[in-house]
């Protein structure tokens, strides 16, 4: 029995009031009604797995689906039923963002929002099917910084069809003239089956080759921006603007570094010691198992110790951070990582058991190419 | 059987002008086959033959026809076996010559009809398929008797389908095609025209005894190779094997030679007996060399072994096909094969694809050259990759082309064989339609795809026959590909100076296409020994990453990224450069396809 060792924890909220057209998360649109008896067996769920968690909590995380577009009550309920952690982080989409809100959310004991801003041009949050105009994610970032919200992230998506450069350029300024604490920016991806993919991905394949240096050019300008790029796709104000302040996405780290977390909701997933497990993404199916005092129907998955090293190896090298190479030694091809250091795409430093491995900057560009390379 | 109520006969015809139907009627009409046991084109036994409606192995049938014993030597129709051809025509006195009422004289019909005639047999011209709405048999019959000299009223017209006038095809047979006259009482001789390998009994002759007779169990010896064996079974084919004590002068059959390795057996050699030995071969062994070359590469490289079997099971039937091991960086192991020709290629491709259920790579098929090096060496070279870089002189094999066409593609069988640096030789009128054109070509232009050029600049009509024609000097390139730098042996190729820079370009250019980028800039070139004639460059990926990563996604992502993994493993290392298998293939099937 595990007990009492795990940090980190993940609440899956999954309603939105309109599932966009590029998403495939876990989400279920309107359904009003079926929030009261989501919170009620979500925190059943949580009574019946709390055991795992340590005393106190690093980070909770409240993602969705839109966590903010639930009844407001349900939200305070559950948010006042869950343990404080160091890090409390709740999404949000800039349209359920009002002044109750942002008070609800501080006084449940929110420390972090993160904001689903994407774009600021109204034609390409049109294409996202995204619901809020820029003004409404400028409006939306104020209300919390009025609410005394000191870390805010906003989540940002390029290559979005009809996007050019320097619609891009706009994006990041709007971006950078808000100031936020953190920065999630993500490639959009036309992910199979996605309604999105059936309207646009003709088009994505045709922009390919246009937009593939827009990644480097927002590395390039919230670098210079004073942001520290220390992940793949995120960003946080550097220690020099930061006030000394880590103000890295604490409970995203915990995935990166290969820590335990436990995730409680609707198709969320948890890896404690070894065992990675998803609940059910079926909403009728989760909710009567809970109903019925159950845990809900799982998939469960064994990660043996040459999957861990693997995985371990895939996270890590998403950070600007050295990994240290011996415990991840079995998963590295060393043929392929001298290869990949004469290329200039690895930085290997150290010896003997200090080494260590970071991608250098064109090397996180390929970060993909370059970990499925390294893999033995 | 006497001698003198012997025929010996075989059937010469082109592609679909009705040889096995005929041969079929003949069978039913001398009751050696029951109606119930009749099936179509019997003697056609291999599937592959029966769908591609050619013949590969010949094969002797018996029938009785008015008190006389009928031979019906089956002769394999086309181009690449010319020597089984003429060892068939060899064993025989006379041959039907069979044209349909309908298509009129082709190609092929009319070099097996030379053939015929320079083997000096007595040539029984017949015309078929005379119930076809669309056919003019006067027209064909005209044809027939200014190629052979005679009478148009000699010619025979018939039905094979109908059945129409073949009785009268086996008349004449009796009447018009000389009994055989060899020696019944010399030192036994026998052609061997033809071999097949049984798995339980080993190989088998067929044989055409021209002097003497054999026994079962006789110690026998070929002359040419000087096998020994002893005949552990003499029979004929009615059309089943029958078994016989003896086999006379004059007569066909088969010999169960017991011989496990077919190479040992050869087509045109003579069979004589060891106690009572001739003293002198028939006439006319020759060793038949492949002509044309190429690389047969597992696409799966764990099957290297089942091909190697799969070869060896083919050589059993097969003594012309040669090849031995090819190692291929890009390719990994497989093997050099050489073939008689083009379609000898296809076919062993084919049987090994479909009787081996084998996944085959197939390099563009190349000429045997004869190499004179600066340090005075002769090489045969077989193969691009080892063509020596000192070189005096290179020899290419040389091709006399025949080309039948209607008239209005004169123009367009000229222009293909002025771009595949062809000689023109002669034209000449078939007929008022028909024209008969004959070039030189270096084979290794008609090796790649003149064929179907051929065929699709005349809309089909062109039929195409060839004889070798000797070696030529010829101002001859090896184009190199190279990858960063980096020599892609199997992609070497041998062309004409002049064009060495098209095809190299194209090659190149092919390659940026299919390769895909890499995470570094890669150039690809074409160069004749060090000097670059062609370059392209593939662009060095700016970005690939997966964006999100969370603990929902980890399974996920570890996956996709172990599948990454295991699709480089699956690709050819070219230095540092991952070229899929695919890429190879498109550019190799390139040469097969547009030039």
């Amino acid at each position: 029995m595990i007990e009492r060792t795990v940090r980190h924890l993940y609440v899956h909220l999954p309603f939105c009031a309109h599932r966009c057209g590029y998403c495939d998360f876990v989400t279920i649109s309107g359904r009003a009604r079926d929030h009261s008896p989501y919170i009620h067996a979500l925190l059943r769920e949580f009574e019946l797995e709390r055991h795992v968690l340590a005393p106190e909590l690093e980070t909770v995380f409240l993602g969705g689906g839109t966590p903010t577009f639930t009844e407001p009550s349900e939200l305070g309920r559950l948010l006042h039923a869950l343990p404080p952690a160091a890090e409390v982080t709740v999404e949000a989409n800039p349209e359920t963002v009002t002044p109750e809100l942002a008070l609800l959310l501080r006084r449940g004991g929110v420390t972090r929002v993160s904001l689903g801003a994407q774009s600021f041009q109204p034609k390409l949050l049109e294409v996202l099917e995204r619901r809020a105009g820029p003004d409404a994610v400028r409006r939306a970032f104020y209300h919390l910084r009025d609410a005394s919200f000191d870390n805010i992230s906003l989540d940002l998506l390029y290559g979005i069809p009809g996007q050019s450069a320097s619609d891009l350029d706009r994006d990041l300024s709007e971006v950078l003239a808000l100031e936020p604490e953190h920065l999630s920016c993500y490639e959009l991806e036309a992910k199979p089956g996605t309604r999105f993919t059936y309207a646009h991905g003709a088009e994505l394949t045709h922009q390919a080759e246009a937009m593939e240096t827009y990644f480097e050019r927002v590395v390039e300008t919230l670098t210079a921006a004073g942001y520290r790029w220390y992940e793949t796709a995120n960003f946080c104000l550097g220690p020099h603007r930061a006030a000394g302040r880590d103000l890295r996405a604490r409970h995203n780290l915990g995935y990166w570094l290969g820590r335990d977390y436990l995730g409680i909701g609707l198709g969320a997933v948890s890896t404690i010691e070894g065992v990675r497990r998803r609940n059910t993404p079926r909403l009728a199916v989760y909710v009567t198992a809970l109903e019925g005092g159950s845990p809900p129907a799982r998939e469960v998955e064994t990660l043996d110790r040459e999957v861990r090293s693997r995985e371990r190896l895939m996270l890590r090298l998403r950070l600007d951070e050295p990994l240290l190479l011996e415990p991840v030694e079995s998963a590295v091809d060393h043929e392929a990582l001298g290869r990949l250091v004469g290329l200039g795409l690895v930085r290997r430093e150290g010896s003997g058991g200090r080494t260590a491995l970071t991608l250098t900057p064109r090397g996180r560009l390929l970060g993909g190419g370059v970990t499925a390379e390294l893999l033995a | 059987m006497p001698q003198d109520r012997i025929r010996n006969f075989s059937i010469v015809a082109h592609i679909d002008h009705g040889k096995s139907t005929l041969a079929d009627r003949v069978l039913e009409l001398t009751e050696t086959v029951s109606g119930r046991q009749m099936r179509d084109q019997l003697l056609d036994s291999m599937d592959l033959e029966r769908e591609r409606g050619i013949t590969i192995k010949a094969q002797a049938v018996r029938v009785a026809w008015k008190g006389h014993q009928l031979n019906l030597i089956d002769t394999p129709g086309h181009v690449d076996f010319t020597y089984e051809v003429s060892r068939a025509l060899q064993a025989c006195e006379g041959a039907l010559l069979l044209v349909d009422a309908a298509q009129g004289l082709e190609a092929q019909t009319l070099a097996n009809a030379y053939l015929a005639i320079e083997n000096d047999l007595e040539i029984v011209p017949v015309v078929n398929k005379i119930d076809l709405p669309q056919a003019s048999p006067d027209e064909a019959a005209g044809d027939l008797s200014e190629l052979i000299g005679g009478s148009p009223e000699d010619v025979l017209r018939i039905s094979a389908k109908t059945g129409d006038g073949v009785d009268a095809v086996l008349d004449a047979i009796v009447e018009r095609i000389p009994p055989p006259a060899g020696v019944p009482n010399a030192p036994p001789r026998a052609l061997i025209f033809d071999s097949s390998y049984d798995q339980y009994r080993g190989v088998v002759a067929f044989v055409r005894v021209v002097d003497g007779s054999f026994s079962t169990r006789e110690p026998l010896r070929t002359m040419a190779l000087d096998t020994r064996f002893e005949a552990e079974e003499l029979g004929f084919f009615s059309p089943t094997m029958s078994p016989t004590p003896t086999l006379q002068a004059g007569e066909v059959g088969y010999v169960i030679t017991g011989l496990k390795d077919v190479s040992k057996l050869r087509v045109g050699d003579t069979l004589t007996s060891e106690s009572r030995s001739a003293s002198e071969p028939l006439p006319g062994y020759k060793d038949v060399k492949p002509m044309v070359f190429a690389g047969l590469f597992p696409t799966d490289s764990d099957d290297y072994p089942e091909l190697r079997d799969a070869l060896e099971k083919l050589k059993l039937n097969d003594a012309s096909l040669v090849y031995e091991p090819e190692t291929s960086q890009a390719l990994g192991f497989g093997f050099r094969c050489g073939f008689l020709g083009l379609l000898h290629m296809e076919i062993v491709r084919e049987r090994l694809e479909r009787e081996f259920d084998l996944d085959l790579l197939v390099t563009a098929p190349t000429v045997a050259y004869r190499v004179l090096t600066k340090d005075g060496a002769e090489v045969e070279v077989h193969n691009p990759a080892e063509m020596p870089s000192e070189i005096e002189r290179i020899e290419e094999p040389y091709i006399k082309a025949s080309v039948i066409v209607p008239r209005e593609y004169v123009g367009a069988v000229m222009e293909l064989c002025n771009d595949r640096r062809g000689a023109f030789d002669h034209m000449e009128y078939l007929s008022e339609q028909r024209v008969l054109l004959l070039y030189e070509l270096p084979l290794a232009e008609v090796v790649i795809d003149f064929y179907d050029q051929l065929k699709s600049r005349t809309r089909g009509y062109a039929s195409f026959d060839y004889d070798l024609a000797g070696f030529r000097e010829g101002e001859l390139v090896r184009v190199d590909v190279l990858i960063a730098g980096e020599t892609v042996d199997a992609l070497s190729l041998i062309a004409h100076r002049a064009n060495a820079y098209p095809r190299g370009k194209q090659l190149v250019e092919r390659l940026r296409e299919e390769i895909p980028r890499q995470m570094f800039d890669v150039a690809v070139q074409a160069a004749i020994g060090s000097r670059v004639i062609a370059r392209e460059t593939i662009k060095a990926k700016r970005k690939d990453v997966l964006a999100k990563c969370y603990g929902g996604d980890i399974t996920r992502k570890r996956k996709l990224l172990e599948r990454q993994k295991a699709g480089k493993k699956r690709m050819k290392q070219v230095g540092a450069v991952e070229v899929p298998q695919e890429a190879f293939l498109a550019v190799l099937n390139l040469d097969g396809g547009k030039r």
